[in-house]
């Protein structure tokens, strides 16, 4: 299927499982696994994400630039920056070692 | 002007504007991650939901089939459902409104409605924060797609360094314990060794398994993970917001 195909049964996946909040029994609420599991997912997927976008190259491991946009983003958030900046200081980190040959 | 929206809308205004500033990095990843600038805004229009849509962008940057994009942003799409029970028992929208509901159902308008006491205020920060963020969210992303289409190569501004940074500022509001930490840690891990071992898009998955099952078989906080990008509680007027309009 081309990306097209995916990109759109996504999104109506993605609006399916918004909509399915809804419609189903307000006692399943009451189940503590569900949330759980909701939650822990996303974080384990974002950090996964994360991984995936500093250190690979197509199926093997780099270290690149990446790595320096990574500590940039890290300093920035821990300087409570609001998430554009963040962004920005990725960058420009990855950027500027790109310039100075490193990556 | 003698329009003098309620605190819930004002905190929902503000959200929008500080979320719907951030689709300018989404519609220039998108391009950068090999999308086209259309299929970039149709993410914003109808996936509407910033972590799947920078999840699929991001497997899609990395070499991934259609198919592992889907399942990592359906994975990651899996926390609006709870949101929308929470926000069917708070607002119980009816007919058409429930469907318009679902759809700007995100984090910032779950946690803005969350934020509320008063149930027509409730209602009122949802609707707010939900619908703002939808138009300003298109409308930065279109901006950010051209942007990144008018760049060009986008290594060499850094753009793939953008992306690692706006993961980390995903996941960075969600790491307020030792044990979100443990399994960010643990996930990122398993990510890094399987990479070179199977298909790429396929470690996001791996990743998302062990998540689950740590999920479902250890004990903590229901909310965990649940935390907005943009909080409204920083934008409360009784905390003193910069955002405070007349």
């Amino acid at each position: 299927m081309a990306l097209w195909g995916w990109l759109l049964l996504a999104s109506a996946a993605a609006y399916a499982i918004k909509l399915a909040g809804y419609l189903v029994p307000a006692r399943w609420l009451e189940n503590e696994h569900m949330s759980r599991v909701a939650g822990t997912l996303t974080i384990g997927l974002l950090a996964s994400l994360t991984a995936m976008n500093t250190f690979s190259a197509g199926a093997a491991l780099a270290l690149d630039a990446r790595l320096g946009a990574l500590l940039a983003a890290a300093l920035a958030l821990w300087l409570r920056a609001p998430f554009l900046l963040v962004v920005v200081a990725g960058a420009l980190a990855a950027a500027l070692l790109r310039l100075a040959g490193i990556g | 002007m003698s329009f003098s929206p309620s605190p819930a809308v004002k905190i929902g205004l503000s959200i929008a504007v500080a979320t719907g500033l951030y689709g300018v990095s989404f519609g220039a990843l998108g391009v950068a991650s090999g999308l086209g600038v259309w299929q970039t805004v149709a993410l914003s229009a109808l996936m509407f939901t910033g972590g799947s849509q920078f999840a699929f962008i991001g497997v899609v940057a990395g070499g991934g089939a259609g198919s592992a994009a889907f399942g990592a942003a359906t994975l990651l799409g899996v926390r609006n459902a709870v949101y929308g029970m929470q926000l069917n028992r708070m607002l119980k929208p009816r007919g058409w409104r429930r469907l318009l509901a679902a759809q700007v159902t995100i984090d910032e308008s779950a946690a803005t409605a969350a934020g509320q006491l008063d149930p027509g205020e409730q209602r009122r920060g949802f609707w707010s924060a939900g619908l703002g963020v939808f138009v300003l969210w298109n409308l930065f992303t279109l901006a950010g797609a051209l942007l990144g289409d008018a760049l060009g190569d986008p290594r060499r501004w850094g753009l793939d360094g953008a992306a690692v940074a706006a993961f980390l500022g995903l996941l960075w509001p969600r790491l307020r314990a030792r044990e979100p930490v443990a399994l960010a840690v643990v996930c990122a891990l398993v990510t890094v060794l399987a990479m070179p071992r199977v298909p790429p898009g396929v470690p996001i998955l791996l990743a998302a398994l062990v998540a689950a099952l740590w999920g479902w078989f250890s004990r903590g906080p229901a909310d965990e993970g649940l935390e907005p990008d943009v909080d409204p509680a920083d934008f409360d007027a009784a905390g003193g917001s910069p955002q405070e309009r007349r």
